[in-house]
Parts: C-alpha cells; structure tokens; sequence
C-alpha cells in the first residue's frame, strides 16, 4: 500500500503571536516551527501502523520552503521512508492542495492522510480539495481508520454520535484524535532520517483563490471579577443580568 | 446575484446553525442585491423548512434521493443548485459536515474559501473581505476572495440570527441527477449518556485534573444537570481515561463556542485555552489564584472545587427556582 502523508509546519502551541509589515504579515521571528500536530500524531503515526501491520510506503509531501527541512526530518525520524518538498510558499489551501495533487496525480497512491487542519491557519480544507482534485471520495475529521485489502472502515465524530463508514481505496481522509497515539522518534531513527530521501519538486504554478490583507490580535478581556465560596447568589445574578447567558 | 445556503439535517431535523447561517446570507444578500436560497436533503417537514423565510430565505430546495451524509452525493447536490439559482455566493456552517463539503465545492468550482468566518464580510463591489479567527483564536486575519463565485463557511455561535421577515420561504423538490456515493454510512452510534453534545450545547461544565479522580464528577455532572448544560473536561483527564475522549477540548480536542463555559480545576494551558477561547462568557474555579485561567476569565472563584461546585449548583437551582 502507498500512503501519502501531507503535513505543514507549525507554530509552537506556546508561540506569542504578532505581526510585522502594517499587520499584513505573521512575525515568524524568535517563533519555534513544530509539526502541525494532527499531522504528526495522527495522520503519520495511522500511516505507520498501517504499513507495519500489512507492508507498504509511507511518503510525507509539504509545501513550502527549505525551512520546511527540521519538520520534513523529524517526520523521517519518525519512521516515513522518504518525502517530498514543493517548492513554493503557498499563499493559501487551494494553491497548497493544487500543488500536493499536481505531485500526487500519476503516483498511484492508495491512500492519503491530512492532518484534521492546521493550527495556524485552521482551515480544514486541504484534504477535501485534494479529494475534489484527484477525484478521489474523502472523508473528513476521522478519529477511526482500518484498512482491509483496498476497503476502508472508518469512523468519525458528527453531533451526538459516532458516523461508522465504508469506502474503496483509494481516498482521501483527514485525522483527528483517536486515530493513534503520538510516538517520540528514538535515536536510531533521527540518524536514519538524515540519509532518507528529501525531494525538492518544482511547483506547477497553481495561483491562490484567496489572500490575507490584515490581522488584528482580539479584543482584550476584561479584568476578571472575583468571588469568594460564599457569595455565589451573586455570581448567579450576573450570569443572568450582566453576562446574559443564563 | 443569489446567495445559496446548505443546509445540513441530523434524523430529519434542520442542522442547529441553520438559522444562523440563512441569517448570514440575508445580510449579504441584501448588500449586493439578491436573493437567498437554501438547498438541503432528508427532511420531509416542510413546515420547518418554511419557517427559514423568517430568516431571509426564499426558496428552499429539498432532495429526497439523497439519503445520507457523503461527500459526493451533497457536493453535487449544492452545485446543481448554484447552477439551478445563479449563485454567486455560497453559505456553509462551519461544521463537521461544512468542513468535509465547502473545500470539495471550492476546488470544483474554483470558488474561493474561507473557512470559519466569524463575521458579515466588507462588500465593496466584487470585493469580499471577510474576517476569520487563526492561531486557535489568538489572532483574527481578513481575507479577501479574488474569485467571482464565493463560499464562506461560517462559524456556528459568531453571529446571531435574527427572525426579521415573516413571509415562509416556498418549497421545492430538488432532484438532479446525482452520482452514485462512494463512501457509504453502515451505521451511526449515539454517543453513550443521553446528554447534550458537546459541540453544540450553550453552557459548558469542564473539570481538570484538579478533581482528583473520576469517582468526583458527580459534583461536575449535577452543576451541569442544573443549568442544562454539556460537560467537558481537559485532555489528560481524558488520556488517563477518567472521562471519555470526546469530552476532550483544546487545541487537540474539539474546539466549542458556548455562551458559558465553567471550568473547575483546569489550570489553563494554552493549549486548553485554544478550544474555548470563543466561549462568550468564562468563569473560572481554581485554588490557586495564580492559575494562567484567571487572565482568560470574566469571572472566577479562588476556592476548592469541592466546596464551590455544590454550592455553585445550590445557588442555580435557587435562581431556577425563582425565575
Ligand atoms: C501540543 C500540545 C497539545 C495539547 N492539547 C491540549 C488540549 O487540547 N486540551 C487540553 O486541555 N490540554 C492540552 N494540552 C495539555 C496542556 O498543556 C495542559 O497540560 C493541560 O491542559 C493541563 O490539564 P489540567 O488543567 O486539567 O491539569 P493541571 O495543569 O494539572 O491543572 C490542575 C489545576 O487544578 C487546580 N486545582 C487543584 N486542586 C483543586 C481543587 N481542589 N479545586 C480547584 N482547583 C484545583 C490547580 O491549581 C491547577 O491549576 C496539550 C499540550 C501540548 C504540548
Ligand atoms: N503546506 C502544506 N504542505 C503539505 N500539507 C499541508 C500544508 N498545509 C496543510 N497541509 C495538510 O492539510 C491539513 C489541513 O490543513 P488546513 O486545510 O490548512 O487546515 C494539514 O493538517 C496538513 O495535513
């Protein structure tokens, strides 16, 4: 089976978030890039269980540039056996989507894993657009994947219950939580990655549908208003008359 | 110019943001002069559907043919109806199902997307900007759509819709030619305790590791019970199983939006900040007056859970009680 991982980087969960440029541009300085988190814990590590119990290939793509490279490694390390990397800073999902699908169409790959979304930007919307474009079936937010010849179950979370679902491969599924459990790469592994194969693929000139023009940090709250064990009638009553919500 | 809203229905009944989401596209269809038309399947209470002119709608299309919750089948279902309505602008919620069908509409028509709006775009001629939340809420960025077909997928809770019309919206039988679904629903599990789902509920009980052990939550589950509220909890409460996974919020959970989220004993990481930060209003329990909560809080007890959760629900049932 060949599995094609897509993953993007990240900011640190405890980045500070600012912006330079007017307020055009994210302030990438002094920020730590992480692998987006769905991406690594879920989509990959469900790639590699996969592969472990009935044989395959497990390819990671990122678009972006070569700061890509100490994500794209540390996907190695965890276990992928090779990846690719597109060369162009991509602007926005279609273009992102564009691009992994222009890479993947003549490939072959029986299945392809997305993060649930990215936390930067959380968009959820590569992994339905590469499905649109491969013309493949795509499920969404999945916290349950198992694979039996080229018949895919899957389950995935929808209000007040759990959607059980089947489908042929090949397709298209974004991951969420459920579907693995993080691994930490060991030693062994974090040299193997240093020799694995890193592509660089020219990009095929796929042009963006939308644009970011500004960012704003939100509104500060307010100081919080304390009370004490015993004076919750009060609490009560502001919930009601101030905040309005009960 | 029309402005075309899907609507999603769960056993029958119109998805919860419906009402949200025609609202939404009322305003942008009064701006550029249209409109607003709904497609949705599976509902036979047309009533109900009726009911959506309140809220700006029209016209309502219906399929029966389409049975089920896929992919393939409701993407080609919207896009005949954009084609069925001219639309030039096409309204989603922000949901499980709005995330699995906008991107898929967006790449087959070229449309541009923003995902998870939480406000009525700028309109300046073709010019869309529109505002969303990025870096888990932390920062809000505008986008502008460059394409002439637009989809905006809103998120639930951002806006709040407001019934101004009272003519109902007429209701059509809708049904295309549709390809047959590749993936298939075997079948759909309710989620174990009757409660609230979490994702949609209004009030939002949450407990931290600060409660010790699982045999505690009794004390969590009444304040819930007493406001009719879902509960919650934070991720390693869910990792060493003393509450299930999809309880779990955060950064890596699920994210919600309620109108009240109380968090007893949750130390507020960044990363559980990250899932509730849209809540409107945040009321916090925590011993220690230090916790990083606070900051991210409206209102908050310095106090033992133990001792504040049975008296916070006292004091809403006594408020139940008189109101
Ligand atoms: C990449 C990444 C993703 C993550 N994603 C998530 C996520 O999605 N969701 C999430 O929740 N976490 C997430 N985490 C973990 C997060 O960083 C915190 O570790 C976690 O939220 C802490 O949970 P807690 O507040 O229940 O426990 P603790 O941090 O242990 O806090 C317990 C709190 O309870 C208080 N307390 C103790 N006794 C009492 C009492 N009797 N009464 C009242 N208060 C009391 C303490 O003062 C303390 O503030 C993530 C971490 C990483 C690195
Ligand atoms: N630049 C990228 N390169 C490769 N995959 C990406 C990229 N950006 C996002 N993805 C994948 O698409 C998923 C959803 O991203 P998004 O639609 O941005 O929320 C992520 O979890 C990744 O798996």
């Amino acid at each position: 089976m060949k599995i094609l991982v897509c993953i993007s980087k990240a900011p640190d969960t405890t980045s500070r978030i600012s912006f330079t440029d007017g307020d055009t541009r994210f302030n990438e300085d002094k920020v730590q890039f992480i692998v987006n988190p769905y991406d690594e814990w879920y989509a990959l590590v469900r790639a590699l269980e996969l592969k472990e119990a009935q044989g395959g290939h497990v390819t990671i793509i990122s678009v972006g540039g070569p700061d890509l490279e100490p994500i794209i490694r540390k996907a190695l390390a965890i276990g992928a056996d090779d990846a690719v990397r597109v060369n162009v800073n991509a602007t926005d999902a279609y273009q992102t989507a564009s691009e992994i699908a222009f890479y993947a169409k003549d490939k072959g790959f029986d299945l392809i894993l997305t993060g649930k979304e990215t936390i930067d930007y959380n968009g959820s919307q590569i992994g339905g657009m590469l499905a649109e474009l491969l013309n493949m079936p795509y499920v969404a937010v999945a916290s349950k994947l198992d694979i039996n010849g080229s018949l895919a179950s899957i389950e995935r979370d929808v209000p007040g219950g759990v959607e059980a679902l089947e489908g042929m491969l090949p397709m298209v599924v974004s991951c969420a939580k459920g579907m693995a459990e993080q691994r930490i790469p060991n030693m062994r592994g974090i040299m193997a990655a240093r020799t694995k194969p890193l592509q660089v693929s020219e990009p095929s000139g796929a042009s963006a549908l939308t644009n970011i023009v500004k960012y704003q940090l939100p509104a500060e709250k307010g100081a919080v208003k304390l009370f004490s064990a015993d004076n919750l009638d009060e609490l009560v009553q502001l919930l009601h008359t101030e905040a309005k919500v009960i | 110019m029309s402005v075309l809203v899907f609507a999603d229905s769960h056993q029958g009944k119109l998805a919860k943001p419906t009402s949200e989401t025609v609202y939404y596209a009322k305003q942008i269809a009064s701006k550029i002069g249209g409109s607003v038309h709904v497609v949705t399947y599976g509902i036979t209470d047309a009533d109900s559907l009726a009911k959506l002119g309140n809220y700006g709608a029209e016209k309502v299309l219906v399929s029966k043919s389409v049975t089920h919750s896929n992919d393939d089948q409701l993407t080609a279902l919207v896009a005949e109806a954009v084609n069925a309505t001219s639309a030039k602008v096409i309204i989603f919620a922000f949901d499980p199902m709005g995330k699995m069908l906008a991107p898929r509409l967006s790449a087959r028509l070229g449309a541009g997307l923003v995902a998870g709006a939480i406000a009525i775009p700028e309109i300046d001629g073709a010019k869309f900007t529109v505002r969303k939340n990025v870096f888990s809420g932390k920062a809000i960025a505008s986008f502008t759509i460059q394409s002439e077909v637009k989809i905006i997928a809103l998120l639930p809770n951002s806006v709040k819709a407001v019934a101004e019309g009272d003519s109902p919206a007429t209701v059509e039988n809708f049904e295309p030619a549709i390809p047959e679904a590749r993936i298939k629903v075997k079948e759909v599990k309710a989620i174990s305790g009757e409660g609230i789902p979490l994702p949609e509920a209004e009030i939002v009980v949450s407990a931290g590791r600060g409660l010790k052990g699982p045999e505690n939550w009794g004390i969590v589950e009444d304040l819930a019970e007493a406001l009719g509220a879902a509960t919650a909890c934070s991720r390693p409460v869910a990792d060493i199983g003393w509450r299930p996974h999809h309880e779990h919020v955060g950064q890596t959970g699920i994210a919600i939006r309620p109108n009240l989220y109380i968090a007893a004993g949750i130390s507020g990481a960044i990363q559980h900040l990250a899932g509730v930060n849209g809540s409107k209003t945040i009321v916090v329990i925590n011993t220690d007056p230090e916790a990083p909560f606070f900051k991210a809080a409206d209102y908050g007890v310095v106090g033992d859970a133990f001792e504040v959760l049975p008296k916070l629900t006292e004091a809403v049932r006594k408020f139940k009680a008189a109101n």
